[in-house]
């Protein structure tokens, strides 16, 4: 009789796998999407992930041993990847998952997420990770909720919460023109970020609308975005300048 | 002792070119690995160092562009000397810019003038000249081989059987080299370098001594007629180089010295044998101790070791050899496979990287792209840090070079001894020890279509013609996984008994009509020789099977109740997705191939081994074979090597990776080739960052046990453009299947299967 695994059968809803990232945390990473996300972001490129209880509903240890097969070159070109959707609507099965695959192959643990819920968990939940990749939308709540349908608040108290427990931060910014690209705003993220000491580089993602088909795929939702162009490169320039003015790292 | 004493007075007049030399093993015999091992100094830092080309360099190779310019516009051959048949001292010196060649030599009296070889088989040499437009050859060389002397074509004809022939015809063998040069020897030319040329040939006669007065067997006999011809191949070495002024019958005293010779050593091997793969080895630790030795004494500057480096690089990318139509179907862009393998570690530990590993690279910024020569960095994941980047950079920059793993070849046995520290890498992927092993290249057996004769009962799905006799058709209207197993098995044993036979023929032949003389004279005499026989269409017939045993394949027959398409109903894994319920269909396959072919008896007691490799021949081979299981449509391109079906790798090219990574070396040690293309914005943000993850792949893929990878990486959109602009493009380089092409020199057909592969990740 094989001995009781109570966090091995733990089950969870993944949408999908890359196994080649090279743009989501440092090295080359085994990119593992979860399904569910509270947020109704304008500009998500992955719509089709909203859906909590959709993908294939799987245990932790058939999702460990998926990436265990690529632990041999995971440990040496990257690591993993917790990405979604929002991973922390999961986090039962994203904690055991991670303490599991960190147990077993050592690997450099990142969590992608929009840090709305990590005020929710104890410390001891990130035990596991290595570096937390923190989405922020917008600093301002009232655009913020226009944005995202969801308040402001939570997000930055996670991101004070998790510098102060020391957890290295990748800050993502997602450039939107008419919507995130407007210079006091900008200017005020940007202020909000130098002020956690743990950040180790800020990304700033200019918006792309290739997601279009996918929001055509999901009944109900309209993308209101598509026709919003990708911000120019002088622009993407410029909002970088901001981040990089307060010594902060950016790319 | 299997290492042959050098005649004891000799040692005396070598001391001049290896004064400074430290060691003493390899004074006293052939041993240039000893050498190598006493006398290298690994580089352990960056880039920095390096310089541009100089200007002679860049005059020369101006001259050198223009001449592949207008060799494009003649239609892919310059000019042919149809007046002789080359040999070793079959031409007067030919020079580029004589005044700014730094080294010098070429096949014939003229550049990119291809020489002819009617030993191998006059046919072939009428049929390309007719094809390219030229003049045949003159009656006096009609005559010969008409009348007096046999050619090893007409050799290997004469004793084929009709099988075969009908294996031949159908393609479900194909690119045997019966109608080319086998190539894959790589004569150690750095011997040369080392010992002058008359050290040699006394080490040749002494070893013929040795059987002076011994009972005159068949193998004696043969091997004593070797010797003599290898003698008089090294005697004509020494007046090529005569007629150029240098006289090499005594070591090299100098970098320059050192570079010549080898140079020419492998010329006088390029100008003798019509090769299809002509290596030049693993030299860069080699020539890198004559340029420190040059350098400390203040001899030669950086710039002008760089020049050595870049001229010498330069006389290997106009390699010439006059081909048929056929074969440039086959291989395209006009391949000669000069592959010059780099890095890799010492057995020992320390690294084999050298400051000349480096300048070899450099020759791609310093000259541009350029397919040739076929650059083959030996892979360990305890490279030193600085030439991992830099080799990352260049693979990123150039599509120019492979990654082969050092880790996974180095202790591998092959025939009982270990590939070790001095391997080289000929054509794409075939290790052999340098000077001590040998291969009889043997073309590939299409599985994909074996697996199609195991379902028609050996009639041909193309032209309806029984190619294996004595087998019946699989009724039904579903194909039965075990049915089709067991017949698939008669095929493979059949098979494997038809393509060992043809190649027993082909070397029995190649060795008697058309030797590699002076190759053969810079090896060991107790060579191990290796059959490397080869599979294509692994990825088909794996998913063919798979489809067959996890969804529902229906045939759909015609009139004469072949079966010219299936239907497939349901799902199936797909080999490439790094899931073993089809992955370990693949590597049966491989295995069970292997197994096939090492019960038959193999001539000259070679060790068989295999190649999952197809170089660019997936689309020919594609072309032969009609509609399989898997759902891929008549006529439609396999994929190259060992990769999966292109568009069925759905997990990501790590996923593809380990699949490929899955079919163990020891089952294909003749190599496993694995292409992954990719757009640079999926490799990182930064260039910083696509060269530091390039590397970890690399590292990771090895960590891995992946045995090869090639790496493009450019944009779908570039390739796109080059397709309506070649003349913008002359020299975009990419890889495919173990070899980088031209790819302007593509048929549009291979352009647009390059195309068409999978581009893993788009944004």
């Amino acid at each position: 009789m094989p001995a009781a695994d109570p966090e091995g059968a733990r089950t969870g809803y993944v949408h999908s796998y890359e196994t080649g990232g090279a743009v989501d945390g440092p090295g080359v990473r085994f990119v593992l999407f979860m399904n569910g996300c509270q947020m109704r972001c304008q500009y998500c490129h992955n719509p089709d992930t909203w859906k909590e209880k959709a993908g294939r509903l799987q245990t932790v240890a058939q999702t460990a041993a998926d990436i265990g097969k690529y632990a041999p070159f995971l440990q040496v070109a990257g690591g993993l990847t917790i990405s979604g959707g929002e991973p922390l609507l999961q986090a039962g099965f994203v904690g055991a998952l991670a303490r599991r695959v960190k147990a077993e192959h050592g690997l450099h643990v990142a969590l992608d997420t929009n840090g709305a819920f990590a005020g929710r968990l104890p410390d001891r939940w990130f035990d596991p990770v290595d570096l937390v990749l923190l989405d922020l939308k917008h600093i301002d709540p009232g655009r913020h909720q226009a944005l995202t349908a969801t308040p402001l608040a939570p997000v930055l108290e996670s991101a004070q919460r998790l510098a102060r427990m020391g957890m290295p931060l990748w800050i993502r910014y997602v450039l939107v023109p008419g919507w995130t690209d407007d210079e006091t705003h900008v200017e005020r993220m940007a202020d909000f970020v130098a002020h956690l000491p743990t950040v180790e580089r800020v990304e700033v993602l200019p918006f792309h609308n290739m997601a279009a088909y996918k929001w055509e795929a999901l009944a109900g939702s309209r993308y209101a975005l598509a026709d919003t162009p990708s911000p120019s490169r002088e622009r993407e320039a410029w909002v970088r300048a901001r981040f990089a003015a307060r010594g902060l790292e950016t790319a | 002792m299997d290492i042959p004493e050098l005649h004891p007075r000799l040692e005396s007049v070598l001391h001049e070119g290896w004064q400074g030399f430290r060691g003493e093993v390899w004074k006293r015999q052939i041993a240039v690995r000893e050498f190598i091992r006493a006398n290298h100094r690994p580089h352990f830092g960056d880039a920095a160092f390096l310089q541009g080309p100089s200007a002679r360099t860049r005059r020369l190779w101006e001259a050198v562009a223009g001449l592949l310019r207008q060799e494009r516009e003649r239609g892919g051959v310059l000019a042919v000397s149809t007046e002789t048949g080359s040999g070793i001292t079959s031409h007067a010196p030919g020079y580029i810019r004589r005044e700014d060649e730094v080294i010098v030599g070429l096949q014939t009296d003229a550049p990119l003038k291809r020489a002819i070889f009617p030993q191998g088989g006059l046919r072939m040499v009428e049929q390309s000249l007719a094809e390219y437009g030229f003049a045949p050859v003159p009656e006096t060389i009609r005559n010969i081989f008409e009348h007096y002397r046999k050619s090893h074509n007409e050799g290997v004809f004469d004793v084929y059987d009709p099988e075969i022939l009908a294996c031949r015809r159908s393609g479900v063998i194909t690119g045997l080299p019966d109608a080319y040069g086998r190539g894959r020897i790589i004569g150690d030319y750095r011997r040369v370098a080392l010992y002058g040329v008359d050290a040699l040939i006394a080490e040749r006669r002494s070893l013929k001594g040795d059987t002076d007065g011994a009972e005159f067997t068949e193998s004696v006999i043969r091997e004593r007629e070797e010797i003599a011809e290898q003698v008089k191949a090294l005697e004509e070495l020494k007046i090529m180089a005569l007629a150029y002024g240098f006289d090499i019958s005594k070591p090299a005293a100098t970098a320059r010295e050192a570079v010549q010779w080898l140079y020419f050593a492998y010329l006088g091997a390029a100008k003798e044998a019509n090769g299809a793969a002509t290596g030049i080895g693993r030299i860069t630790a080699f020539l890198d101790i004559y340029i420190e030795r040059d350098l400390r004494a203040g001899l030669i500057s950086e710039a002008e070791a760089q020049e050595l480096v870049d001229q010498l690089i330069i006389k290997c990318r106009i390699i010439r050899y006059l081909r048929t139509r056929d074969f440039d179907a086959l291989y395209s862009g006009d391949p000669t496979w000069v592959t010059l393998s780099l890095a890799g570690m010492g057995t020992e530990g320390r690294p084999l990287v050298s400051k000349t590993c480096f300048r070899v690279l450099q020759s791609l910024y310093n000259l541009g792209l350029s397919p040739e020569p076929n650059l083959t960095i030996l892979w360990s994941t305890r490279l030193p840090e600085g030439f991992k980047r830099f080799a990352a950079q260049v693979a990123i920059d150039t599509s120019a070079v492979q990654f082969e793993n050092d880790d996974v070849m180095r202790p591998q046995e092959v025939g009982g001894v270990p590939l070790g520290d001095d391997y080289a890498i000929a054509c794409c992927v075939s290790a052999m020890r340098v000077g001590r092993q040998m291969q009889f290249f043997g073309a590939r057996a299409n599985l994909a279509k074996a697996l199609l004769y195991a379902i028609n009962g050996g009639v041909d799905e193309l032209t309806g013609v029984r190619v294996m006799p004595g087998l019946t058709p699989i009724k039904g209207d579903v194909l039965d996984y075990d049915e089709v197993m067991t017949r698939f098995g008669q095929v493979q044993d059949w098979l494997a008994g038809v393509y060992v036979r043809a190649l027993n023929a082909i070397h029995y032949m190649h060795d008697k009509y058309a030797p590699e003389r002076l190759m053969m004279a810079l090896h060991d005499r107790d060579v191990l020789r290796t059959m490397a026989m080869g599979i294509a269409g692994l990825s088909i017939a794996a998913d063919s099977l798979s489809a067959i045993r996890h969804a529902r394949v229906k045939p759909v027959r015609n009139a004469s109740g072949v079966a010219v398409d299936f239907e497939i109903e349901g799902d199936y894994p797909a080999y490439g997705n790094n899931d073993d319920a089809a992955d370990r269909i693949a590597v049966e396959l491989a295995e069970g191939f292997m197994a096939r072919l090492r019960r038959h008896r193999f001539y000259r007691n070679a060790v068989p081994t295999q190649s999952v490799l197809t170089i660019t021949s997936n689309v020919v081979y594609g072309k032969k074979t009609g509609a399989t299981p898997c759902g891929r449509p008549a006529g439609q391109p396999f994929s190259p090597g060992a990769n999966p079906t292109n568009g069925r790798d759905r997990n990501g090219w790590i996923a593809a990776g380990f699949s490929v990574a899955k079919i163990p070396y020891a089952a294909a040690q003749d190599g496993i080739s694995w292409t992954a293309s990719s757009t640079p914005g999926s490799l990182g943000k930064t260039p910083e960052e696509r060269i530091v993850n390039l590397a970890r792949c690399i590292d990771g893929f090895c960590n891995a046990k992946g045995f090869h990878i090639n790496v493009n990486v450019l944009d779908r959109d570039t390739l796109l453009t080059a397709m309506e602009h070649p003349e913008e493009y002359p020299q975009l380089t990419i890889r495919v299947s173990g070899y980088a092409v031209n790819f302007i020199r593509l048929t549009r057909e291979q352009q647009l299967d390059v195309i068409a592969r999978t581009f893993h990740a788009s944004c």
